[in-house]
């Protein structure tokens, strides 16, 4: 452990030298490999969140957010991406010059005994069924690899993102019939993920956002949050395993239950089939329609603070 | 040809998951002496699994109480232990200290507790111990699969004939066999809604499973304990431990077990010191008795494609089954002839404990899976000693294998008989040269 920490702060250091000056749209690689992605920058601003609609009283009331500005992924993570972090030994086989210490005090996901693709396919399509804690520990893993702190969105920041400037139920107005030009929804996937990046974009260039896979945000579930969740950077640090907030729709998710102010939740009942006591931390058996977009805050915290968010401790899970 | 003979004879020997035979009741030893009419149930094997197992049968909410548990290490009893009695709490947990036994020999006096056994150890400590709980008369629920050799398999099959005759419930967790889209699919397929069963092909190809590295303060012993799914004498290979489950259903679909296998194999990426002598890869040819053909695919490639599901091929139309819940049955036109509804499915690792607590506290007796379980264990098993040797073995030469890959001695200082070399890599079979059987 003292080992995993001087190593990071050497880390740390040397990556300063990297920061980038400019808030502009990058390719991030993974480093000695092939992968790459894309993020692209989101603007500090204040937006109108959630509705005054009866119907969905979680999303009451609209209120004022204001937000600093950070990058997010262009697309949701991908296999490509997920599957190196996943195994270590296929990370070392796929990463030129070897590991070397960086990666060496990574908590990694166990290889889920199920096929968690679910038949959907992985090459280009989005990474799915991994827990809240897989998620972030993923996210651990790209700090490691790329001295940059990668983390999940709050839902603020999702739902800021999603709408790209606009006040209507989806980016692109109020008409679903737009939908499918936009999204891999129930009305139009066939039952299964698809390659990420074949729809239109939102105005701010973000690929799939109420489609292919739900996305974890890094909040806890109230449905009264915005009541009291405050104007400035606000999220709901989550104190149970259940319920998170996922935003999005997914290739599952029937158009009557998709738009930039819907909050869903995520369900115990996704590792109901998980056989093994404790359930696992890292996979839900039954949640292939569950994904992650990351992003990079403009201002990183300090070492101190990213080191206690990746150092988070999973709640277990009977 | 597939005889109406050989499907009886499938039936007698096999689950009898379709309900519709029913053998005479009789009564569980001690389920009606005991005050509230509890169950008394021990863990053997305390890993996830067997304490999944265990979670599984209180969840039945038939009354059941956990009177023992055995496992070969403390750790792993400590924290099944803490899961379970946090969880349920005294009224269903009545194991004190000296009743949770750890060690090799523990679950003798585990089982003596009991009537009801969760055997949920590793493979190959299954024909110990379920040659065991059938001695001691115990009702048991035993993980999959039976055995890593034929020795292992002969054990079995004869412990299955006693547990027969003497009434005693098994149910084994191929789980498929409990799933709701396999159950209806199969009834249809024995029907002949597809005419006869002419091929088929069964995949588990994922990217593996967990590694467990070497500690050094671990003896050669609790090492190969600790990462036994790298070690045929504990695992029998991905082939065995996970496969069978595929190949199984192979099985069911022919209503018979193959006369013959032959393969390929090896150890193409998954090659560490971690990784003991167990190949990433099988590919089997599986002849059936008719003449019928099964392709069996496993491997364990991280970044290559997944495929875990089963497909067979008949006279009169095709089906494509996983175990998430698709079971889609078309003619050779492409019509429906039977599409199972995915959503909203119960959950196969519950139903099959509810299924059989519930034969339990009525004291009938309705679940004989030890014998398939035990024969499609030994099909895997037979397609692993072709992959290991690249010859064509028959199933009787399978069955009657002489190779005994456990140790000869059990004890954290004994040695196993596969040992690494001075590099630190295992020997591991070798296709043209390696004596299986």
């Amino acid at each position: 452990m003292k080992k995993y920490f001087a190593a990071s702060g050497l880390l740390l250091m040397s990556f300063q030298l990297n920061e980038r000056a400019v808030f502009e749209a990058y390719t991030q690689k993974i480093p000695g490999t092939e992968v790459t992605f894309d993020m692209t920058p989101i603007p500090a601003g204040t937006f109108l969140m959630g509705s005054n609609d009866p119907d969905f009283p979680d999303q009451n009331p609209i209120h004022e957010v204001k937000l600093d500005a950070f990058w997010m992924g262009v697309h949701e993570v991908t296999w490509d991406a997920f599957e190196l972090f996943l195994d270590k030994h296929f990370e070392e086989s796929m990463t030129e010059g070897g590991l070397g210490e960086r990666v060496d005090g990574l908590t990694r996901p166990s290889l889920p005994y199920l096929d968690m693709t679910f038949g959907m396919g992985k090459e280009g399509k989005p990474a799915v069924g991994m827990t809240q804690y897989g998620a972030l520990q993923y996210c651990h893993w790209l700090y490691l690899k790329t001295g940059i702190f990668y983390r999940i969105p709050t839902e603020a920041e999702w739902e800021y993102a999603a709408r790209a400037g606009s006040k209507s139920r989806f980016f692109f107005g109020e008409n679903d019939a737009l939908l499918s030009e936009y999204a891999w929804t129930n009305s139009n996937s066939q039952g299964s993920t698809q390659a990420v990046g074949l729809k239109k974009p939102n105005p701010w260039g973000l690929f799939d956002i109420y489609g292919n896979v739900q996305e974890w945000t890094i909040d806890g579930y109230e449905p009264d949050f915005y009541s009291r969740s405050g104007k400035e950077n606000p999220f709901n640090p989550a104190e149970k395993l259940y319920p998170h907030v996922v935003r999005g729709g997914s290739f599952k998710t029937v158009d009557d239950e998709i738009g930039s102010a819907v909050r869903k939740i995520s369900d115990p009942a996704w590792k109901r089939i998980d056989p093994q006591i404790p359930k696992s931390q890292w996979w839900f058996p039954e949640a292939p329609f569950i994904g992650l977009r990351i992003v990079r805050p403009l201002i990183p915290p300090s070492p101190e603070e990213i080191q206690a968010y990746y150092n988070q401790e999973p709640i277990a899970d009977y | 040809m597939k005889t109406l003979n050989s499907r009886r004879d499938f039936i007698k020997t096999s689950a009898l998951v379709t309900g519709g035979i029913l053998a005479p009741s009789f009564i569980v030893p001690g389920a009606y002496a005991a005050p509230a009419n509890e169950l008394k149930l021990a863990v053997i094997g305390c890993g996830g699994r067997g304490t999944g197992a265990v979670f599984q049968a209180f969840e039945t909410g038939h009354p059941i109480k956990l009177v023992a548990m055995a496992d070969a290490f403390q750790d792993r009893m400590d924290s099944s232990y803490k899961a379970i009695f946090d969880k349920y709490g005294k009224d269903k947990v009545d194991v004190p200290v000296e009743k949770r036994f750890v060690g090799f020999d523990g679950y003798k006096k585990a089982m003596a507790e009991a009537d009801v056994v969760i055997l949920a150890a590793p493979p190959g400590f299954r024909p110990s111990h379920f040659e065991e709980a059938v001695n001691q008369g115990k009702q048991i629920f035993a993980e999959k699969p039976m055995a890593t050799d034929a020795a292992g398999i002969r054990k079995v099959l004869a412990a299955a004939e006693v547990a027969k005759a003497k009434k005693l419930n098994v149910v084994v967790g191929l789980q498929r066999h409990y799933q709701n889209n396999y159950r209806e699919v199969m009834k249809r397929v024995h029907n002949g809604d597809l005419g006869e069963i002419v091929g088929g092909q069964v995949y588990w190809n994922d990217g593996g499973v967990w590694v467990r590295e070497r500690k050094p303060e671990q003896t050669e012993m609790e090492y190969q304990m600790r990462n036994w799914y790298y070690f045929n004498w504990l695992c029998g290979d991905h082939i065995v431990e996970q496969h069978v489950h595929n190949i199984d259903i192979a099985n069911w679909a022919k209503y018979s077990y193959p006369v013959k296998a032959e393969g390929t194999g090896g150890r193409a990426v998954r090659t560490g010191k971690d990784h003991g002598e167990i190949f990433d890869h099988h590919v089997i040819t599986f002849t059936y008795a008719d003449g019928s053909v099964i392709h069996s695919e496993c491997r364990h490639f991280p970044g290559a494609a997944n495929r875990v599901d089963e497909t067979f091929q008949g006279t009169k139309g095709k089906v494509f089954l996983s175990a998430g819940n698709h079971g889609v049955m078309t003619d050779w036109k492409g019509n429906p002839i039977y599409t199972h509804n995915r959503e909203n499915q119960p959950n196969p690792y519950q139903t099959e404990h509810d299924e059989l607590w519930a034969t339990l506290v009525k004291g009938e007796y309705k679940f004989a899976d030890a014998e398939n379980a035990a024969k499609s264990t030994m099909t895997a098993i037979m397609g692993r000693y072709a992959t290991y040797s690249g010859k064509v073995l028959t199933w009787d030469e399978a069955l009657n294998g002489t190779v005994d890959l456990f140790p000869e001695k059990l004890a954290w200082d004994a040695m196993p008989k596969i040992l690494p070399g001075a590099d630190g890599y295992y020997p591991h079979a070798i296709p043209g040269k390696s004596k299986v059987v």
